[in-house]
């Protein structure tokens, strides 16, 4: 039956979805997995440089649907992972140079070689959105623990449920722990009470991403990121792998440490 | 106890920002999702009510329309007590003043 489409999206912008696509491409990669990483972001190429792969482009999403170049020649392997390729977008065209119909071909020429295909969503709600969405099996939906996010991402839901795609699956993304124990930021139960459907994954804000953006290499390709080792948990979970949320927060003083025992109080997972 | 801790750690319950966070996204999410800003909502809880007022008269202190989420799902869900009328309304008043005395009696004994 072929490969499992699964299109990263948000709404707002800035939430990382490409940071999650790439990411996610990676952890998929590493468990062994046959993947493609579509970057479906028309005009505003990204996951290219997020993987380290912006010095191979030579052709492009549209190059292919507008036929001047096979599929296989748009593909481009990635450096450590034989079975892993990105599609890159097109840097200097707007997303009406792709349409739903044009990324359902492309997934399904793609389907029958693949274990699982990602393709990353531009933001917005616009063409490029539904573009994103046409071919997918399923739907993530990344967003940040902040208001504005938050409702983009129940936006987002509502439109996908209006396209029969819905309601799709949540991440949540740049989490801070501290701040969430102080009440200051909304948890990842308080975030699921109010948009109603299912957690795959919660990320903790991790300074090693920027770092792993700067050189081109993703945080799950790092043993010790936090943030690195919530993407491969979200990876096994979209695999259907049970694998309990872990713990967001394991620094703190001591002292901090035995209070929270003392009270019983949960880890804001 | 756990409060002592929380304070400790600066935390007071319900007091954080986070939760002023739930409760506005809450709030707009439920408008939101039917498409209905909370002042269209207003003036449809008046026309409803008037609606009902034609045929029947309404305790108009006492209705409660609210929109309200199940999962995913919205839903309108009303609540609009009827007034029966001055002759009930007499029949009330009279029960009330003759029972007033007995009703603590009358708690215990069902309880």
């Amino acid at each position: 039956m072929g490969a499992k489409v699964i299109t990263i999206t948000s709404g707002k912008g800035g939430v990382g979805k490409t940071t999650t696509t790439a990411n996610l491409g990676i952890a998929f990669a590493r468990m062994g997995k046959k993947v493609v990483v579509i970057d479906a972001d028309v005009g505003l190429r990204n996951l290219d440089l997020i993987m380290g792969l912006e010095n191979r482009i030579v052709y492009d999403l549209v190059d292919v649907i507008e036929g001047r170049c096979q599929l296989r020649q748009a593909m481009i392997k990635h450096k450590q992972f034989a079975e892993l390729f990105l599609i890159p977008s097109a840097q200097t065209r707007d997303k009406t140079a792709v349409s739903p119909a044009d990324m359902i071909q492309i997934a399904d020429k793609l389907r029958p070689e693949f274990d699982y295909i990602l393709i990353d969503s531009p933001a917005g709600i616009e063409r490029g959105f539904r573009n994103a969405i046409a071919p997918a099996d399923e739907v993530l939906i990344v967003t940040n623990p902040e208001v504005s996010a938050v409702r983009d991402a129940d936006r987002i839901i509502g439109l996908l449920e209006a396209n029969n795609k819905g309601p799709g699956k949540l991440i949540l993304n740049r989490v801070k722990a501290e701040m969430v124990r102080k009440g200051e930021m909304l948890s990842a139960d308080d975030v699921t009470d109010i948009l109603a459907i299912k957690l795959v994954g919660i990320v903790p804000e991790d300074e090693t991403v920027i770092p792993a953006s700067n050189s081109g290499i993703p945080v799950t390709l790092n043993e010790n990121s936090r943030a690195g080792i919530a993407f491969r948990n979200i990876a096994r979970r979209l695999t259907g792998e049970e694998v309990p949320f872990m713990q967001l927060e394991e620094t703190g003083t001591f002292l901090q440490r035995l209070m929270r025992l003392f009270t019983g109080s949960q880890s804001s997972e | 106890m756990s409060g002592f801790f929380d304070r400790l750690r600066g935390r007071t319950a319900g007091k954080g920002s986070s939760h002023a966070a739930k409760e506005r996204l809450q709030f707009i999410l439920v408008h939101d999702r039917i498409n209905l800003p909370p002042e269209r909502l207003q003036a449809m809880k008046q026309e409803i009510l008037a609606v009902i007022s034609k045929y029947v008269d309404v305790d108009s202190e006492n209705v409660d329309i609210a929109l309200e989420q199940r999962d995913r799902d919205s839903l309108i869900v009303a609540e609009i007590p009827f007034t029966g009328g001055n002759e009930r309304d007499e029949a009330r008043r009279r029960l009330a003043s003759d029972t007033r005395g007995k009703t603590v009696d009358n708690n215990t004994d069902d309880g």
